[in-house]
């Protein structure tokens, strides 16, 4: 892979990696899309590990940094209706 | 592109530690704490990150004889790999103690919880 293609790739990633990570830090909007925001960042991250050359952490960050960790947040979500508003 | 990934992994540290400190409901401090947990993640990766190298997997690509100056060290992503396993598990026990506040005091506000304050 030649690195001027990848070069303005890796720059948009980060660019969208601290959107993201402004989205789900900035209170005003709702829970559920922050929790997801937070995700996208996670998977975010693993699309920078392959760019750096690190395949199994950015394996294992998809699965389980991404999804594993959304799938607890919306699972104690689902169990604190009415407290996460306050 | 090391630089890039390691500036945007600070960034990361810094927005996470910011709403953990501003937010005062504990749903949204540990979505924060994952933010920064993931940049810590992307700062460790990229510091083992060497120029024009490839991935530390041996096959046809990469033979075992020149292994030692075509792949990156493989020790930050082991180590990595671990932390983001840990990482899952401390999350799960911030959300544990969340919900046992949820239970006892039936709010989520942390301004709320005044035990410890004399």
């Amino acid at each position: 892979m030649s690195e001027n293609i990848l070069l303005p790739l890796s720059l948009l990633l980060a660019l969208a990696m601290v959107v993201a990570a402004v989205m789900a830090v900035r209170g005003r909007r709702s829970l559920p899309i922050a929790i997801l925001a937070a995700g996208l960042v996670s998977l975010l991250t693993s699309v920078q590990f392959l760019l750096l050359a690190a395949p199994d952490v950015a394996m294992t960050e998809a699965a389980i940094g991404s999804g594993l960790t959304t799938f607890l947040f919306f699972f104690v979500l689902g169990r604190v209706r009415g407290g996460a508003d306050d | 592109m090391a630089q890039i990934a390691m500036t945007t992994g600070f960034i990361l540290i810094l927005v996470g530690l910011y709403g953990a400190l501003t937010n005062r409901n504990l749903l949204r401090m540990i979505v924060s704490f994952t933010i920064a947990h993931s940049g810590v993640n992307l700062v460790l990766v990229a510091s083992g990150y060497l120029n024009g190298r490839t991935a530390p997997i041996l096959d046809q690509a990469v033979p075992l004889a020149e292994a030692a100056e075509r792949i990156i060290d493989p020790l930050p992503q082991a180590l990595v790999l671990t932390a983001i396993v840990i990482g899952v598990g401390v999350t799960a026990l911030m959300l544990a103690y969340a919900y046992r506040i949820y239970v006892t005091k039936g709010t989520l506000d942390i301004g709320k919880c005044r035990e410890l304050k004399w």
